[in-house]
């Protein structure tokens, strides 16, 4: 059990010894934390009173009233932040003018409770301030013992290699130990498996080798005038025999042709991913719409599918690195994660917007939206 | 002890890693049962309570192993739990579990790397049984 110091600053002895009586049962407890937090109030019934106990023994969180008897509360925030000590201050005051707020906030104030407050009020400010106040030492401790959980993309990176290699070898130590007894067509689904995370493991280098080209690559760019039609077209092709295996009709609709300046392999790295995505997470005997517009100045492209589709939770994930939507329905559908992410970082070279529209269960629409460069 | 008569839960999201650890320990003559996230585990310690749980760290999210596991712990405190992961090779990170103050934050009973040995999996499983016992 740890405990955090609470100074209250108030000139009425009511709202003191209130908020001592509320917390002195209160703990705080979540989850990740490895020990609950309860609460030692100490008082002050004016700023300068304050100010000596923050000398002597400093609080965590001070729970500052503004209109005090002498020095005002801003006048101890000011303090507080001239003499860089580390509290959290929740101003509680019963009239805080725009201006006093916005003042307060600057001066480092992290919360407001209005006066006067339910015990729940104080309670939920007060549960807040420790979960940061926890994540913040937590983010300190770590750092310092240079332990910091950096997920960085190179640590994901070999986690996604490595997984495919764990696999396949636990399969073939199978297979050698022949575990699945002496029939051969009993190990056909280890196999099977070994084959599609060899193929898993090859798209993700793949993908690797688009993104390193995008994200190094500015020098190798070969912008031309080139016809998104045209492109649009080769990426259907490469993407036929897979959309006939799942039985997903491909079209593309628009008024062909539309020239626009870019490269040629980046436009057609986009079209590929998005059309295959379109399939691979459709249903099966369902379709893909790709529709090219002009409009105004930009250009409108549309990758729509009647597939699985997405929560709005899941959109806001889906265009950061390795990350792959898990549930029911992905299960068996694999990918690098890296697809989407290779796809806006490409859009942003030609200063392009990436926007998702989904219904779960009735198909997502990825529309960009790239603003004409005619040279 | 008979292992016939103690279940094991094993999660993790990897579908071949799963399938692969299952087998061995059906093989060891243990009971099985699986998960392939920390919500459908949940869900099934709702239903089930397991002699021993083996999990994967890195699932949903990159914590979901601790997660599961402190859960986990708060449920069935008597339960013992090993923490299997790739993660200390792959990343650099290494979670000393020597260390009291990690021991008391992750409150895993072991941590394995995910390519240890058959033999070495069973004796480590032997060992936590017949601590709980």
């Amino acid at each position: 059990m740890a405990t955090l110091k609470i100074l209250v600053v108030d000139d009425e002895p009511g709202i003191r010894s209130g908020v001592t009586r509320i917390l002195r049962n209160f703990r705080v407890d979540y989850p990740f934390m490895d020990e609950a937090f309860e609460f030692e109030v100490l008082e002050a019934p004016t700023g300068e009173a304050a100010i000596e106990i923050i000398e002597n023994n400093i609080p965590d969180i001070m729970l500052l009233d503004n209109k005090l008897p002498g020095i005002q509360g801003i006048e101890v925030l000011e303090y507080i932040k001239k003499k860089q000590k580390n509290i959290v201050v929740v101003m509680i005051t019963s009239y805080a003018s725009l201006e006093l707020a916005v003042k307060a906030t600057s001066d480092g104030a992290s919360d407001f409770i209005p006066k006067p407050f339910t015990p729940q009020e104080l309670k939920s400010s007060i549960e807040n301030i420790t979960k940061r106040l926890f994540l913040k030492n937590m983010t300190n401790k770590l750092q310092d013992s240079g332990k910091q959980i950096r997920f960085t993309f190179l640590s994901v990176l070999s986690h996604e290699l490595k997984a495919p290699l764990n696999s396949i070898e636990g399969y073939l130590k199978m297979i050698k130990d022949r575990q699945a007894g002496p029939k051969l067509e009993d190990y056909d689904v280890m196999i099977d498996r070994s084959l599609d995370r060899i193929k898993g493991m090859r798209n993700l280098i793949l993908d690797l080798l688009d993104l390193t080209r995008v994200e190094s690559g500015k020098a190798k760019r070969n912008v031309t005038e080139i016809d998104l039609f045209k492109i649009a077209r080769t990426a259907m092709d490469t993407m036929r025999p897979y959309a006939i295996q799942r039985d997903v009709t491909l079209k593309l609709n628009g008024t062909s042709p539309l020239f626009i300046q870019g490269d040629a392999e980046e436009i057609e790295i986009i079209f590929n991913n998005l059309i295959s995505n379109a399939i691979k997470y459709n249903k099966d005997g369902g379709c893909v719409d790709c529709n090219i517009i002009e409009i105004g100045k930009d250009i409108i492209i549309e990758v729509k599918d009647t597939g699985i589709g997405l929560s709005s939770s899941d959109i806001e994930k889906i265009f950061d690195d390795f990350v792959r939507i898990k549930n029911e329905k992905t299960k068996n559908i694999t990918g690098s994660g890296l697809g989407l992410p290779i796809v806006k970082k490409l859009i942003d070279n030609y200063a392009g917007k990436i926007e998702v529209t989904s219904i779960p269960g009735q198909g997502s629409t990825f529309k960009i939206i790239l603003p004409i460069n005619k040279s | 002890m008979n292992p016939s008569n103690k279940t094991i839960l094993i999660v993790d999201d990897d579908q071949d890693y799963l399938f692969q650890l299952q087998t061995k320990i059906q093989n060891f003559g243990f009971k099985t049962i699986t998960a392939d996230g920390q919500k459908e585990a949940e869900e099934l310690l709702e239903k089930v309570k397991p002699d021993l749980a083996i999990l994967d760290l890195m699932m949903e999210n990159e914590d979901s192993g601790f997660i599961l596991c402190y859960k986990m712990k708060k449920k069935y405190p008597d339960v013992p739990i090993i923490i299997a992961t790739g993660v200390a090779a792959e990343t650099g990170i290494s979670f000393d579990i020597h260390d009291e103050s990690n021991r008391k934050w992750i409150k895993a009973d072991c941590f394995l790397d995910k390519g240890i040995r058959s033999e070495k999996l069973k004796e480590e499983i032997d060992k936590l049984l017949v601590k709980q016992a």
